[in-house]
């Protein structure tokens, strides 16, 4: 947490460099079918109060029972972060009165957590990797939701979300800039899809940050901080720092002093605001749940979940730069999202890996984002993609018309193979009929000629004619052959 | 009382499964014998159509010869029980229209087992209270009078009507919650016998919470015996609640009448606390010498750390409690009492929706857990209670079976003649009993006799983990020397 300042990092301020130190709270929705202590569902899009059990309306007489499939997503997701999984951990209570908290209490994890120390792996833009340290991941209820657009001077109460598991995931203060806040939720994000123990949806609020921001000059102690509540994009996670940290500078370079408090994002002024001051803030009187017993495994119940985790992003990554021979940044891009690296590899087996990464990477994952589309409902299938790959490097189309080629498989569907037959896409490689148009265009353009012989670049320019007279259709490197033959070069 | 509602639950089986009558002969005669006692104020709600459609259903099942372990017995229920369509209140006036929507482990095992609901018995407000004179719906009156004397007395708490209704015949057996002595201390007051089991041993599920860690439902009945059929029905292990715990029920009632010869009985001398009554310290010398006429040995044990046991207990259980009433705050169901903004409504529901010793509770609760007292107080009363629990654990280490003590340091005492001025007063009542509560083990009080007064004075047996049955023999070598003990009805 005292590492050296990164100099690029640094934000300059009137006065000299500031250093910005963020501390992230990450709370993830588990993936579960039910909450963390009921029955009840925990889908997403229910009818108000539809999905709430005798336990989640906290209805008199009614006790909490832990839901070990929660417990389990919480174990797999610490040995996702590389870190120590405490074999005893303890429920606590967390008391506040709110018309969404139906028992007057938060069931939570305050001193004893079900996750301890961890690590993640940040690679930022630039190309750096930076390692993240996790304090600690604990379980807690989710909240409901009041609402208070339905009546004219009444709020309403929604309970499906109260009581579903949450993951609070708190990171050390490690993060120094906006990019490294982004990243390393990006990362965490991709950690939490592959294991499946979040579906990282922040849109509907399963992924969100509490963002915790400090300035200090670099190398002093850490100043003072502000908690930034709630936010729900990635891109507001930038923001959100970005506006604290110049605040928080333009104060104390005006000789004032930052107080501590809990401040909310705008996200369509792009700033911060206060929301309660520290004075203000709730003394929560923690204590342990009597109702719940401390929750207690062995490691042999750690190990069996750890023997069935999935190859996580770090290590795919490893394996495609060694494996397949791919840069680190096509390998970082590939894994962020399982499904895209489960593509590729689809696309990849039996072919040119390089290649495959090259038309996943800039091709379908561009068309992708251009219409916001994701990687699963691909209307190209990794089957589709391979066999246009199958015939670029059989020599049936170009590169060319492989890029139509798949424009028509993206709009019309189909098999790739059938449609360069069908709509007579072949590549021409008779050679015959190549000369014939290379000596059309030879003999039309004497002073080109001229200009190649002493210029042998120009040669692009003969490529490209021949390659449009032919409709494209024409073997690229027959057609360079000849040229070259005929030009003397 | 008449020949119906004398009966112990025992004869009560006997009769039925004889046919000599009825199970709706027999919830007759106990819906008769309550519109007649209605002045002790023991039931807040009389369910007479369910008790006349569980009694009919009880005929039906005995006349197919399906009936089964507690088939027709009328009983009363502590208002603390969730009973489902039947209003339940904990005696609040902020529960006080609350109709649960499900019925409570407890009381569903014993409709289960064919038992028949005569109604809700009043109770201190939430269970607080040692003299059932915090309920919202008043206080009852004890069964019991002083002799010579027509003082109204208490039935002690906070199980008090319970306690009441079977001391005075408007019930066969009844349910209680014991969470610092609340089934033990009205038990003796009433002459009957009550049974706080092991922390576990029965379901909290659906049971009103005041102190989750220390919360434990038990029967009350006329005899001993009448007390182990009773358990048996109420215990066993819940999935709902995963503080019971999953070990067969025994069957209680084979231990009546099992020889204690031989047993270790201790008696703690940190129990003889200065100022004891003369009469309270000649009823536990004969309690041990029946015991010992009975085989028993009896030691001497100590259990050091007795006197810290009641300052702890509350800080303990006014902290749970304080957390576990938080959700009665008008926002859902029970009362609410509108308010200028949210606050307000938080503030005039609470306000108005407890008396005034919940409210204390909950404040006392909420200091003890509040920020830089929550060391001192609570974490200290937690270290507190580990040592007790030490004590128990040293004690029967060293081969003792069970430990006997008062139940009370007194007899019933009048309504209205303790604690106004100083709850502390009120609170020593659970002096002997919140001990087991602490240590999580099961007690049981049984008469022993009567005071100078004519009032009956209870002994109380604690029992090692899960061992009820020991209680249960012994009690019964004290029930048979010292009898039973049945007011004379002035109502």
């Amino acid at each position: 947490m005292n590492a050296p300042a990164r100099n690029t990092r640094l934000i300059k301020g009137a006065d000299g460099d500031w250093e910005v130190v963020i501390g992230m709270e990450v709370h993830a929705q588990v993936t579960s079918k039910s909450k963390l202590f009921s029955g009840a569902s925990t889908e997403f899009g229910g009818a108000p109060n539809s999905h709430v059990s005798l336990v989640d309306a906290a209805m008199p007489g009614m006790l909490p029972v832990i839901n070990e499939e929660c417990v389990k997503q919480a174990i797999r997701t610490g040995l996702g972060l590389n870190a120590r999984i405490n074999l005893k951990s303890v429920f606590d209570r967390k008391n506040y009165f709110y018309p969404d908290l139906p028992q007057g209490y938060q069931i939570s994890q305050y001193k004893s957590p079900i996750v301890g120390e961890g690590e993640v792996i940040v690679d930022l833009p630039d190309g750096e990797s930076v390692t993240i340290g996790i304090e600690r991941v604990h379980l807690e209820q989710d909240a409901g939701k009041s609402l208070h657009d339905q009546h004219p001077s009444m709020s309403f109460v929604d309970l499906n979300r109260s009581g579903v598991a949450l993951m609070e995931i708190v990171s050390k203060p490690d993060l120094r800039s906006p990019d490294d806040a982004k990243a390393y939720v990006s990362k965490l994000r991709s950690i939490l899809r592959y294991l499946g123990t979040c579906d990282g949806n922040m849109e509907e609020g399963s992924l969100r940050a509490d963002v915790n921001v400090s300035v200090r000059k670099p190398g002093a102690p850490l100043g003072t901080r502000c908690e930034i509540k709630n936010v729900n994009s990635i891109r507001f996670i930038g923001q959100a720092i970005e506006y604290e940290a110049r605040r928080q500078i333009d104060i104390l370079e005006d000789g004032g002093r930052i107080d501590q408090e809990t401040r909310l994002f705008d996200p369509g002024k792009g700033e911060t605001r206060s929301m309660r001051s520290k004075e203000e803030a709730h003394d929560y009187r923690y204590f342990p749940d009597p109702d719940l017993l401390p929750l207690e495994f062995d490691q042999a119940y750690v190990d069996a979940l750890k023997a069935h985790l999935p190859e996580l992003p770090d290590e795919k990554k490893t394996r495609f730069i060694s494996g397949f021979g791919l840069t680190p940044y096509d390998a970082g891009v590939l894994v962020g999202e399982r499904e895209t690296a489960d593509f590729f590899e689809a696309v990849a087996k039996g072919r040119d890996a390089k290649i495959a990464a090259n038309w996943v990477i800039n091709e379908l994952a561009g068309r992708l984002n251009k219409e916001g589309r994701d990687i699963a409902s691909s209307p190209v299938s990794a089957d589709q993609l391979g066999t246009i790959l199958d015939l670029i490097g059989e020599g049936t189309i170009s590169g060319k018309i492989a890029k139509d080629l798949f424009e028509i498989v993206w709009a019309e569907g189909g098999d790739p193979r059938a449609i360069v037959e069908s709509r007579g896409m072949k590549q021409v490689t008779d050679l015959g009929a190549i000369e014939k148009v290379v000596d059309e265009i030879l003999a039309g353009n004497p002073d080109k000629v001229a200009d190649a012989k002493s210029n042998p670049k120009a040669i692009g320019w003969f490529v490209g004619q021949v390659m449009k007279s032919s409709g494209g259709k024409a073997n690229p490197q027959a057609v360079n052959d000849l040229l070259k033959a005929k030009l003397g070069l | 009382m008449t020949e119906l509602t004398s009966l112990t639950i025992a004869d009560a089986r006997d009769g039925l499964t004889t046919k000599r009558f009825s199970a709706s002969e027999l919830a007759e005669a106990h819906l008769a014998a309550m519109e007649k006692a209605r002045v002790l104020n023991a039931y807040v709600l009389e369910t007479p159509d369910v008790a006349r459609a569980m009694a009919c259903e009880s005929d039906r099942r005995i006349a197919a010869g399906k009936a089964g372990p507690l088939e027709g017995i009328p009983v009363a229920i502590k208002d603390m029980f969730c009973t489902k369509d039947v209003r339940t209140t904990a005696c609040s006036h902020i529960l006080d229209t609350f109709v649960p929507a499900y019925e409570s482990t407890v009381t569903a095992q014993l409709w289960r087992d064919g038992a028949v609901l005569l109604g809700k018995t009043n109770n201190d407000e939430f269970a607080m209270g040692s003299s059932n004179e915090t309920s919202f719906f008043g206080p009852v009156t004890s069964p019991w009078r002083r002799q010579g004397a027509n003082t109204p007395l208490v039935p002690g708490g906070s199980s008090g009507g319970s306690a009441a209704a079977v001391a005075a015949g408007i019930c066969l057996g009844a349910t209680g919650t014991d969470t610092g002595g609340s089934i033990r201390q009205p038990a003796a007051f009433a002459g009957i016998v009550g049974v706080k089991p092991t922390y576990g041993r029965c379901s909290r599920w659906g049971t009103i919470a005041f102190a989750s860690s220390l919360d434990q439902a038990g029967p009350f009945a006329r005899s001993v015996r009448d007390a182990a059929i009773l358990l048996r029905s109420m215990a066993g292990h819940d999935a709902k609640d995963t503080t019971s715990i999953d070990q067969p029920v025994p069957d209680y009632e084979a231990a009546i009448g099992k020889s204690v010869k031989g047993m270790k009985i201790g008696i703690p001398k940190e129990y003889r606390v200065g100022g004891m009554a003369a009469e309270i310290e000649t009823l536990w010398a004969q309690g041990a010498d029946w015991l010992k006429k009975a085989g028993a040995d009896i030691v001497e044990v100590s259990l050091p750390h007795t006197r810290y046991a009641l300052p702890a207990y509350y800080i303990v259980a006014p902290a749970e409690a304080s957390s576990n009433l938080a959700r009665y705050d008008g926002v859902r169901y029970g009362l609410r009492e509108n308010g200028r903004d949210i606050t307000d409504m938080y503030e005039r529901t609470r306000a108005s929706g407890f008396g005034a010793e919940v409210r204390r509770r909950i404040m006392i609760g909420t200091y003890v857990l509040s920020a830089g007292y929550y060391d001192a107080y609570y974490l200290r009363a937690q270290k507190v209670r580990t040592l007790i629990k030490k004590d128990f654990e040293d004690c029967f280490d060293k081969g003792v079976n069970a430990i006997l003590t008062p139940a009370t340091p007194s007899a019933a005492f009048g309504i209205g003649e303790k604690g106004g001025a100083d709850p502390v007063e009120m609170y020593l009542n659970d002096v002997f009993t919140v001990t087991v509560n602490m240590a999580g083990l099961p007690g049981i009080s049984v008469p022993g006799g009567l005071s100078s007064e004519g009032l009956p004075l209870g002994l109380q047996l604690i029992g090692r983990p899960f061992d009820e049955e020991t209680l249960f023999s012994l009690g019964e070598v004290i029930e048979q020397a010292a009898g039973r003990f049945t007011p004379q009805a002035w109502w």
